[in-house]
């Protein structure tokens, strides 16, 4: 694990305005912006482009925010292990502890006008577009006060305010929906990006690629980026890919590979992508030199990796050992990495760390507390929100007999 | 309020339902004595910028005992201006509406296969890529799956994408966007993402275009919640229907008919928006309603003119509006008539006839005095053979027929 090198620079540059995720936060983020620079644990690999530097410009302000925005994330993909196994939670439920830096460091490198757009392992995501806990543990167990109602579930995180745009259980059907975000930007002319995720198993979907054809042929702002985390489903990704360097897929599209586990790699990488996305200028194609210039789109490979199984009813150990588990989290975990950035810079000592921690664990027991008492949706809620202004309809049950009601 | 005229009885048909001429105004006034049903839309037109649609029947249900209130108020004043017509044809009336919605508000554009610099494979689309530019006309590559949901994700930021499938039997690619994406986000959103967009292209029999190529769409999208289908038989509401969907916040599917492109008709000069729940009254009758829509109209308005001869009084209706179904408008109808006949395109398992003999059975049973009769085309796929093909589809020998056994 590279460790970092303490320079100070006479550029202040600023970072963005940072996310704050939890609204009950009692300890005061360090307001100091001072900039560090931490060189990423591996060098990115480009696919027809020159990848960014290895070296980031942080500042302790910015690690202790991706501290707390991971650590509030990983205890509440525990906790909600805990809540499915007290069958609380139902259904399907895809855990996202493991992957947390792509999360953060994607939020890092963009502004809330940005659009992300991924699949059903959205419960970070959505807490790091301004999603509440309360929202998440509501939506969880179907309560009123989730963030869709109590209608979508695990599946269905959205936050129109906070630029998330789900959220959706057909794996690959999101990267279209990306794309006509991202056409949606360019025909409003708005400077921003959209983020469509997907992962390493709906890298061999067709229409990503008929998606991606597209947003690069009509130069769209729109980012690709691959969550490989090694296995789709329960399938390893050597065993579904004929090719699994999945930042070449693209072929005309340029490619990054970025290590997941590294918050601050996350965070370059989508900088780097997002600054490419919205590059003016003319656009020349079929240029056989600059291959840089021919497109705009581009797409990242975010090496990362999920402790938990596919989803709750996955064990996760059928195909793939217990020591290939371990071992990540020993030497890659995201959150030890940037805790020992924190310690090794001396911007926070170990028991600020661990108590800061032990406050998340409170706010996530609390949040809980309150969404098991937010109430179950009522009934008329079924026939609510199918159509904008439920308009005159009538609506039947499913044995067309008895649950009939006509909509307002 | 303005008032429409509608299904003015006609007089002449030609044997060939290709072309379809309505009376033009001249003969109106020499009509007096015959019934004409006008319907109010009670919608502001020309200059109104409200996306408001018109009053909706609120209870789509015809109650029993209930007197009919007036959604059928022959009044006998009406714009003076609604008198200049122009004469168009089925494509040109489409292309109208479209155009108009486009330059009223510019959130409106198109995509689709051939839509754009080719003009459209059925030239609705002729000549808007050059007044509205290639971006607002956009000509995709052939991946309606990708593109439609591209659709679908632009329309959840707030554009409103018009989705052109070249032929309906495409769609079937894009059935997973159409049916979650499309149908269900404003669901499982809790009501946060509304999508409106409007798909539209020709289905139904051709003339020898093979089986693939002569699908009937509306029986697979029907049970897809959330979603409006509307079916288009006349240049009038074609473009009224065309226009209504485009301004409807649902997303809306709007069925147009492969034979039905070249009809001809005069329509009015002055803007006018349909009501997309409505159905219409074609020819008001006495003795058995007939129900239809699209190009099977035309076959029972050549039926009814052999019935009209033989005595009897038909009153024929086209449903339109396909979901929801205007159970009042048909309602009303079989308190009179107490026999009802669909004729439908779809096939006879699981199409349109079968759910709309499920609901008149249902809400009206008590005023039926026979068993609802539904001609469908046959369960197969469509043959080549011009005389198989024939065999197919319902033809009027049939529905003279079957009238003949309801009236018995």
């Amino acid at each position: 694990m590279a460790l970092s090198h303490v320079a100070t620079t006479s550029r202040s540059q600023l970072l963005k305005p940072l996310t704050i995720i939890s609204s009950s936060l009692r300890h005061p983020i360090s307001t100091d912006t001072t900039p560090i620079t931490v060189e990423t644990s591996v060098p990115f690999t480009g696919h027809k482009c020159e990848p960014p530097s290895r070296t980031v410009e942080t500042n302790p302000q910015e690690l202790l925010t991706f501290f707390k925005d991971m650590a509030l994330m990983r205890r509440m993909e525990i906790a909600a292990d805990s809540l499915y196994k007290a069958k609380l939670i139902r259904g399907f439920c895809h855990l996202y502890d493991g992957q947390e830096a792509v999360a953060v460091g994607m939020e890092a490198a963009l502004t809330k006008k940005d659009c992300i757009i991924t699949a059903y392992r959205d419960h970070c995501i959505f807490l790091g577009r301004g999603g509440t806990l309360l929202e998440s543990f509501a939506e969880l167990m179907g309560r009123k006060d989730g963030c869709s109602r109590g209608k979508g579930g695990s599946m269905h995180f959205y936050k129109k305010e906070g630029g998330f745009y789900g959220g959706h259980g057909i794996v690959g059907a999101q990267v279209p929906l990306g794309c006509g975000l991202a056409f949606a930007q360019k025909y409003s002319k708005d400077e921003n990006v959209t983020f469509a995720l997907y992962g390493d198993g709906a890298a061999n979907q067709g229409q990503l690629f008929e998606a991606l054809n597209m947003a690069a042929l009509w130069d769209l702002p729109a980012i690709l980026v691959c969550e490989n985390n090694h296995y789709g489903m329960g399938t390893a990704e050597w065993r579904a890919a004929k090719s699994p360097a999945y930042y070449k897929r693209g072929d005309y599209v340029p490619g990054l590979k970025v290590d997941g586990m590294d918050a601050l790699a996350v965070k370059q990488a989508c900088k780097f992508a997002k600054e490419h996305a919205l590059k003016n200028g003319p656009i020349v194609n079929f240029s056989p030199v600059d291959t840089l210039e021919t497109t705009l789109v581009e797409l990242l490979e975010m090496d990362t990796y999920r402790y938990h199984g596919h989803s709750m009813s996955d064990p996760g150990s059928t195909y793939r050992t217990r020591d290939e588990i371990s071992g990540v989290r020993q030497e890659r975990d995201p959150i030890e990495r940037i805790r020992k950035l924190i310690l090794a810079h001396d911007l926070a000592t170990e028991k600020e760390l661990k108590d800061i921690e032990k406050e998340f664990r409170k706010d996530v027991d609390e949040a809980i507390a309150a969404a098991k008492e937010s109430p179950m949706p009522d009934p008329s809620e079924l026939f609510t929100n199918i159509y904008v202004k439920d308009c005159g309809l009538e609506v039947y049950g499913v044995d067309r007999k008895e649950v009939k009601t006509m909509l307002p | 309020m303005a008032a429409t005229i509608q299904g003015i009885g006609a007089t002449a048909y030609s044997v060939n339902s290709d072309r379809f001429q309505l009376p033009s105004l001249r003969s109106f006034s020499e009509s007096k004595g015959r019934f004409f049903a006008l319907r109010s839309e009670g919608k502001v037109i020309g200059g109104s910028r409200g996306r408001n649609v018109s009053p909706l029947v609120t209870n789509a249900v015809a109650a029993k005992g209930e007197s009919a209130t007036a959604s059928t108020s022959a009044k006998p004043g009406f714009n003076v201006l609604f008198l200049l017509r122009h004469e168009v044809l089925l494509f040109e009336a489409l292309r109208e509406g479209l155009d108009e919605e486009m330059m009223r508000d510019p959130s409106v554009c198109v995509m689709g296969e051939d839509v754009g610099h080719y003009g459209g494979s059925y030239k609705v689309t002729k000549g808007l890529a050059e007044k509205y530019g290639d971006l607002r006309v956009l000509d995709t590559p052939i991946a309606e799956n990708s593109f439609t949901g591209m659709g679908i994700g632009a329309a959840m930021t707030g554009l409103r994408p018009v989705i052109e499938g070249m032929n309906m039997g495409f769609l079937l690619l894009a059935f997973n966007q159409i049916s979650n994406n499309c149908g269900m986000l404003h669901y499982t959103s809790g009501g946060q993402f509304k999508i409106p967009v409007v798909i539209r292209g020709p289905g139904g029999v051709g003339r020898q275009l093979g089986a693939e190529h002569s699908q009937r769409l509306e029986s697979y999208f029907q049970s897809i919640p959330g979603i409006q289908m509307v079916a288009c038989s006349t240049p009038y509401n074609a473009k009224g229907l065309m226009k209504a969907a485009i301004r409807c916040e649902n997303p809306v599917i709007l069925f147009e008919h492969v034979l039905l492109y070249n009809l001809k008709e005069r329509i009015p000069d002055e803007e006018y928006v349909l009501s997309l729940e409505e159905a219409e009254m074609v020819r008001p009758g006495e003795h058995v309603t007939i129900l239809t829509y699209s190009r099977m109209r035309y076959h029972v308005m050549q039926a009814a003119k052999t019935l009209v001869n033989k005595g009897y009084d038909p009153e024929v209706i086209d449903i339109r509006s396909l979901k929801p179904f205007d159970l009042y408008t048909i309602g009303n109808s079989v308190k009179k008539t107490h026999r009802v006949l669909i004729v439908e395109e779809c096939m006879r398992t699981g199409g349109i006839g079968a759910s709309l003999t499920a609901a008149i059975t249902e809400n009206f049973h008590d005023y039926l005095d026979a068993p609802i009769v539904c001609l469908s085309s046959q369960d197969v796929p469509t043959p080549y053979a011009g005389t198989l093909e024939e065999w197919t589809v319902v033809q009027p020998a049939q529905i003279v027929t079957a009238v003949e056994q309801l009236c018995k």
